[in-house]
């Protein structure tokens, strides 16, 4: 039942999955950093209204489903004239998903940096930009780098959830190559591998980055 | 655009899969509290095989997607002989999934014991088992039940995936809905926000539980 | 004659011709809590004020205003002659915008209880940060400028570490190089070796009489330190309760005060020190 030879000759099918799984991982990833940074400030900002629409967006990202999510801007979008690529929902709406939980990560870390290194800011006579910028961040995108890698994580597992609205990505293609060639165990096993090779080193990285942050503070 | 009359028309279709759904997160959801102690526990093992291959597992599961693990389970057991419907195999497939994750949290919960906590169980001469039933785990589970209720949320919202194993749930039963009517902005919308207001819901239910543990 | 017998026993403010801070019946409440009744206090340029009392009197809250960490309830703080909180408009003062506040704050520089270093700078990045980004000079000239003050401290051998790496009386040190390469005019200290181990005290007091004795300037301490209050301090002000109780010279307030307050205050300090030691 388990294979004993690997099953090599299914990769050629799979191959062009892994790239558009990859694909859809770094513009996702690239969208979801950057609504990361302008969400999370967007929460923290001195104007009402901002914190209200970021509040909104975000709490109203991670309190709905990933594939509804995608559902609706695949099948429904369309009957408001919005017709997406499969590709193009998949970056919009991952990117989207993904940036409400990294913008919490970038928020959090921005008010875990003690008020005093503000305070020593403007004894310095910094701007309030300055104090942002050269005192704050600093600090705090180191604590974010492990979460956002964690977040990273999540999000190429997420990809495969495209697969069920028509991109042709890795896990899509496995389901159609079961089909086709009925060798479901090696097929989903070799799926199920090669989503843990391109993981493996990003596992590597956050347990690189957490294991010298706690040194860091001992 | 919007069509009120037929929206309130799928209504009762939709909130009976809701039901479906529901209960394949609560089903799930035991599964993986279960599993993953009894993961947390192995990974705590003196023996060092089984140590690290539960490590090995955990990492696995947890870095590979919840919808490829549901397909191996529904498609490649039956073809070792075990047979499992639809919505056994999504909460297999779920409670091993989230388990990775709670093990984790179980395992972090555990630690923050004080180790005086196991010394003033052996001064007092308690089996290993009662150390376990009576001193740590009691310290060890409250503290980390808001973690808990988060993947709780999380597999909630993870439940669409089901659809893929061939389970109506809630969302599958939307695109059915919407595949019969050609009409997917109301099916698709009204599951959007019953996903809204239920996690919404769950969230309030455990920050007060939150606030509830914090106050011993 | 009754009036002038209270006066003596309360405040007697020397009078200052051209005062480089001068707070003007300062108030501040926190809430329901009034911190701070009605300040008034002038410090000459060059002068070295010593600042004491028990905890909770308003000590820290008075130099936080100074430092604009705080915000004054109502009166009015005045830096060089200008108001720091206020600007005048039309003969009347309204409250300050950002720049205004930027530009009289650049006289005032603070030395905190905690060091507050930024831990993701080198001790010279530390102390460079502000004269280039504030200051707008040349990195080279504010590397020199750093080395030199970062000398003065003892501490030119350690310019590429990171405060973590440094002891709590190094850091202080370094807090106060980073002050005083800004060329503040006034500098306020709050409490700056409370969070050292006692025998790391000495050393960052050495580096404050050194820089009290150039005499170029204007401090505030805050302090429990009263020796070395008495020692270098042109002044000594006791508050209590969130008043300027007494002042006077250091022999006059810690030898022979007046104030019934303060003369509770520090025997009752001297026994603290006492049964420490
Ligand atoms: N941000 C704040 N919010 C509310 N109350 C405050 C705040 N800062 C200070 N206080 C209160 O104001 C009073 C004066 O505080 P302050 O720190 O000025 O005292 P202090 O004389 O410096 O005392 P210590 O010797 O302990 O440092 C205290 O009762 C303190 O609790
Ligand atoms: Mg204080």
């Amino acid at each position: 039942m388990i294979p004993i030879n690997p099953p090599f000759d299914l990769l050629p099918a799979l191959l062009p999955g892994v790239g558009i799984t990859l694909q859809l991982t770094i513009f996702s990833s690239l969208l979801a950093f950057m609504l990361a940074f302008i969400v999370g400030f967007g929460r923290l900002s001195k104007y009402k209204s901002i914190q209200v629409v970021s509040t909104i967006y975000v709490e109203f990202f991670r309190g709905t489903s990933l594939l509804v999510q995608l559902f609706w801007a695949y099948f429904v979008l369309p009957h408001f004239g919005l017709e997406l690529t499969a590709m193009q929902a998949g970056v919009i709406v991952l990117g989207l998903n993904y940036g409400a939980y990294a913008s919490e990560v970038v928020r959090s870390s921005i008010l875990a940096v003690p008020k005093s290194q503000t305070e020593a800011g403007i004894a310095l006579n910094m701007t309030s930009t300055q104090i942002m910028y050269r005192v704050i961040l600093p600090q705090a995108f180191l604590t974010m780098l492990p979460p956002f890698g964690n977040l990273l994580i999540e999000l190429l597992k997420g990809t495969a959830l495209v697969s069920l609205i028509t991109l042709s990505d890795l896990m899509f293609m496995g389901a159609q190559l079961r089909i086709t060639t009925l060798r479901t165990t090696e097929v989903f096993c070799l799926v199920l591998i090669i989503y843990f090779i391109i993981a493996y080193p990003l596992i590597l990285g956050v347990r690189g980055l957490e294991s010298k942050f706690s040194k860091g503070r001992a | 655009m919007w069509d009120w009359e037929y929206a309130f028309s799928i209504m009762p279709q939709l909130l009976k899969a809701l039901q479906i759904t529901i209960s394949a997160t609560i089903l799930g959801f035991l599964l993986a509290c279960i599993l993953g102690l009894l993961l947390a526990f192995a990974r705590r093992s003196n023996f060092k095989p089984l140590s690290l291959v539960t490590g090995g597992f955990v990492e696995f599961v947890r870095s590979t997607p919840l919808l490829a693990q549901l397909y191996f389970i529904f498609y490649v057991l039956p073809q070792c002989g075990i047979m499992l419907s639809p919505l056994s195999a999504g909460v297999i497939g779920l409670g091993l999934h989230y388990s990775t994750y709670l093990s984790e949290v179980y395992r972090a919960g555990i630690d923050a014991v004080p180790r005086g906590q196991w010394e003033a169980s052996t001064a007092l001469n308690f089996s290993r088992t009662r150390t376990w039933l009576s001193v740590i785990l009691p310290q060890a589970i409250p503290p980390i039940i808001p973690v808990m209720g988060n993947y709780f949320i999380g597999m909630f919202k993870d439940t669409p995936l089901l659809s893929a194993i061939t389970l109506v749930e809630v969302l599958q039963a939307a695109k059915i809905i919407g595949s019969h009517t050609f009409r997917y902005i109301e099916p698709i919308t009204i599951v959007g926000l019953m996903f809204l207001v239920l996690s919404y819901v769950s969230s309030v239910g455990i920050r007060r539980l939150e606030a509830r543990l914090n106050r011993w | 004659m009754e009036a002038i017998q209270l006066n003596q026993y309360e405040d007697i403010s020397p009078v200052i011709d051209k005062p480089i801070i001068s707070y003007q019946k300062v108030s501040k409440s926190f809430g329901d809590l009034k911190v701070l009744r009605e300040i008034d206090l002038d410090i000459a340029p060059g002068e070295i004020v010593a600042v004491i009392g028990s905890s909770g009197s308003g000590k820290t809250t008075l130099a936080r205003m100074l430092m604009t960490l705080e915000q004054p309830t109502s009166g009015v703080i005045m830096v060089d002659g200008e108001p720091l909180w206020h600007k005048s408009v039309n003969g009347k003062l309204v409250p300050a915008d950002e720049k205004h506040i930027r530009r009289v704050r650049s006289k005032i520089g603070m030395v905190f209880q905690q060091f507050n270093l930024f831990p993701h700078m080198t001790i010279l990045r530390n102390v460079t940060e502000a004269p280039i980004h504030v200051l707008g000079i040349s990195r080279a000239e504010a590397e020199e400028r750093a080395v030199a003050m970062l000398n003065k401290v003892g501490l030119g051998n350690k310019l590429d570490v990171y405060p973590a790496q440094l002891s709590g009386g190094q850091q202080q040190r370094v807090a106060i190089a980073r002050a005083l390469v800004m060329r503040p005019k006034v500098m306020l200290c709050d409490e700056v070796t409370s969070a050292l181990d006692p025998e790391l005290v000495g050393e960052v007091l050495e580096v404050l009489k050194e820089i009290a004795a150039e005499g170029e300037t204007t401090m505030l301490l805050i302090t429990h330190e009263m020796a070395f209050a008495g020692d270098v301090a042109d002044r000594i002000i006791f508050i209590d309760k969130g008043r300027i109780v007494e002042q006077g010279p250091p022999n006059v307030i810690l030898s022979n005060p007046r104030n019934p307050r303060t003369r509770e205050f520090l025997s009752r300090f001297r026994q603290q020190w006492a049964s420490k030691s």
